[in-house]
């Protein structure tokens, strides 16, 4: 919705859900009204739908737990997790009991968690309430992750993840909550969204002439606005024309949609905003290697974080964090 | 230990009143960033109970751990310049506002987590350093949290020194304790077969005298125990997040010791008001000018 930003369209998404099954249910720590969430994301849900919304206990694991049991009863579950970094204590539900259900019993057991959790630094909030924990959850067999984009209509994101029946995990990145809401079209003089493959597949965004891609950066939602200003840089300073995929499912990752302009790239750059070892940037390197050997001109360029917490001082987070000119050195030095 | 005075009480609890609203005052100017949890309202806490600790003992602290910090230790430049990212800051501006460490003193802002650990401390004490004790302060809230019970259950089993201390203020962010708390602190203690002290008001000379053998107790004996002192947040959970009525504020602005302390004595009460926001005041200018603090690990800023 034109105007709209990022939180106001997850929000939106989160009435729709409540609002089209009675039987959708949202858990979370300090959800109700006036309130709404530490970033106000559940705003106004437990006024429309008091019976839907339960405010819980500072007590992720149990209130995973009991997402989990209403979710083997038949329900949808949608758990706001406050920081994601309190993921970690949910670990047990998620993987153990969540993710493991679906085929443990040697039958399918449908699952309808989703647990939603801002992530990320950048505002300051120190190492405890700023990690991007998405590489903790990759490769978890049945557990679904998806990150919010700008682009994706969080809407039919987060319906998907509930109506597939493997549990899954949302992240949010933090920053993103007050940018605009772009879906598809014009982004500003030099940039353009669309959704070629429909509102879950990945985003594409050009600089109007896809044919002449010499870069192809792939990152998560919460990168894309620092992947933009590196485009916008490799372009004013060395003449590079870059193309950027930002999917909206992280894991299982679909390579499909990107092999094509990933063929043709002259450079592919992969980015997370996490320290690398064990993580997306790698695995999805990795399934880009395996599928275009031969037709890659150069190893895929893996971009991360620091291999360190994120530090409370916005100076020093900086320095940890993945910033444009990190993607601009790698991708140029690739070229070299 | 010397005792303090009751002038060093007022002193103390005034320098933690003045910086938490200082601190408050810097982030609505837009000096400071991140987030922050004043402990205003609740000042007498470790005002009363610092003074019972000794130098080994070990205070574990969460996210409104401003005044656990001051009270301990008379470093109101070192906190603010962690929590500004200046020079001199505690941890260098790594950790901020909820993640200190320095001898004898830790805080973390994951609610929980900081009950086993300090069963692990408390057991390294005894063995090291007999009759020391760890002190943990956590919110009612963090009573949600399942590693509060398990580290009960190991404190009550294997006898750890430690010492709970519960700021039990109604309320947890925006959630009132009736709606997260089933049952009582004390009532789940006794299921540990923890000794529990429930402590009201502020008078911080009555605390600490009731509160001194209980403690005692625990250096001798080694047995844990928890103290829950029913309290009142005059604040916002962080900054500008109030959800609680005008009625609630009330009672909580009646039950600040502030007030009560300033009319008990206008005099002296005026004189040390001014001493501490004056030291705050330039506390500010010292560490407002100061430079960026440094991490001794650094990597080309990449912005
Ligand atoms: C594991 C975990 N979950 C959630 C939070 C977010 N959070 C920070 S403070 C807080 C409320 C804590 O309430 P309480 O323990 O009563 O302490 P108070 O804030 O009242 O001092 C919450 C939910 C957190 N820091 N850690």
């Amino acid at each position: 919705m034109a105007g709209e930003r990022v939180v106001e369209a997850l929000n939106r998404g989160l009435h729709d859900l409540l609002g089209r099954d009675p039987g959708t249910l949202l858990l979370g720590e300090d959800v109700l009204d006036p309130y709404g969430g530490a970033f106000r994301a559940t705003k106004g849900l437990s006024t429309r739908f008091p019976d839907q919304v339960l405010s819980t206990p500072i007590s992720e694991n149990g209130i995973v737990g009991v997402a989990n049991g209403l979710a083997l009863a038949g329900h949808r579950v949608l758990v706001e997790v406050m920081f994601g970094d309190f993921l970690l204590l949910a670990f047990d539900q998620i993987v153990n009991f969540a993710a493991k259900s679906v085929s443990m019993y040697g039958r399918r057991v449908p699952l309808r968690t989703v647990v939603r959790c801002p992530v990320g630094g950048g505002r300051g909030y120190g190492p405890t309430h700023s990690q991007n924990p998405q590489k903790h959850l990759i490769g978890v067999p049945h557990l679904a992750l998806a990150e919010m984009s700008a682009f994706h209509d969080p809407r039919h994101v987060l319906a998907d993840l509930l109506d597939r029946g493997d549990p899954a995990v949302f992240f949010e990145d933090k920053i993103l909550y007050t940018q605009p809401a772009r879906g598809e079209g014009r982004i500003d003089q030099l940039w353009a969204a669309e959704l070629p493959a429909g509102p879950l597949g990945p985003a594409v965004l050009t600089m109007g002439r896809p044919e002449s891609t010499d870069c192809l950066i792939i990152c998560p939602g919460g990168v894309a606005d620092r992947a933009m200003r590196a485009g916008a840089e490799l372009l004013l300073r060395h003449e590079l024309e870059t193309q950027i995929i930002v999917p909206s499912r992280l894991w299982p990752f679909d390579a499909k949609p990107v092999l094509d302009a990933a063929g043709r790239a002259a450079v592919v750059c992969v980015v997370e905003d996490g320290p690398a070892g064990g993580g997306w940037g790698a695995a999805v390197a990795h399934e880009l290697h395996t599928a275009l050997w031969g037709q890659l001109s150069r190893p895929v360029v893996t971009v991360a974080a620091e291999p360190e917490v994120i530090p409370a001082a916005p100076h020093l987070e900086e320095t940890v964090r993945v910033g444009p000119a990190k993607i601009v050195t790698a991708v140029w030095e690739a070229t070299r | 230990m010397t005792a303090p005075t009751l002038d060093d009480d007022l002193d103390s609890l005034l320098l933690i009143r003045h910086f938490e609203q200082r601190l408050l005052d810097l982030f609505a100017a837009g000096e400071l960033n991140g987030t922050t949890h004043t402990c205003l309202g609740q000042e007498h806490v470790p005002v009363a109970l610092s003074p019972l600790l000794a130098e080994d003992d070990f205070v574990l602290s969460n996210h409104r751990g401003h005044g656990h910090y001051l009270a301990r230790y008379d470093d109101p430049a070192g906190l603010l310049a962690e929590i500004m990212g200046r020079r001199g800051g505690v941890c260098d501006g790594v950790g901020g506002s909820q993640h200190l460490f320095r001898d004898g003193y830790l805080s973390t802002g994951v609610q929980g987590e900081s009950l086993p650990v300090g069963v692990g401390i408390a057991l390294s004490l005894r063995r090291r350093k007999p009759g020391s004790v760890v002190v943990a302060y956590i919110g009612d809230g963090t009573w949600g949290e399942g590693a509060v019970y398990e580290a009960l259950n190991m404190a009550a089993l294997w006898r750890a020194p430690m010492i709970v201390v519960v700021e039990h203020n109604g309320i947890a962010q925006t959630t009132p304790t009736e709606a997260h708390l089933a049952g009582t602190i004390g009532g789940r203690c006794a299921g540990f077969g923890i000794r529990h002290r429930l402590v009201e008001g502020n008078d911080v000379t009555a605390i600490r005298a009731a509160l001194a053998p209980a403690i005692s107790l625990v250096r001798t004996s080694g047995e844990p125990l928890v103290v829950e002192f029913r309290t009142h947040r005059l604040g916002p959970h962080s900054k500008g997040d109030d959800t609680r009525s005008e009625q609630e504020l009330e009672a909580a602005r009646r039950a600040d010791w502030y007030p009560r302390l300033a009319a008990a004595a206008p005099e002296s009460f005026a004189a040390a008001d001014g001493r501490q926001r004056d030291r705050v005041a330039a506390v500010v200018d010292d560490v407002r000018a100061r430079p960026a603090s440094e991490w001794r690990r650094q990597w080309p800023a990449n912005e």
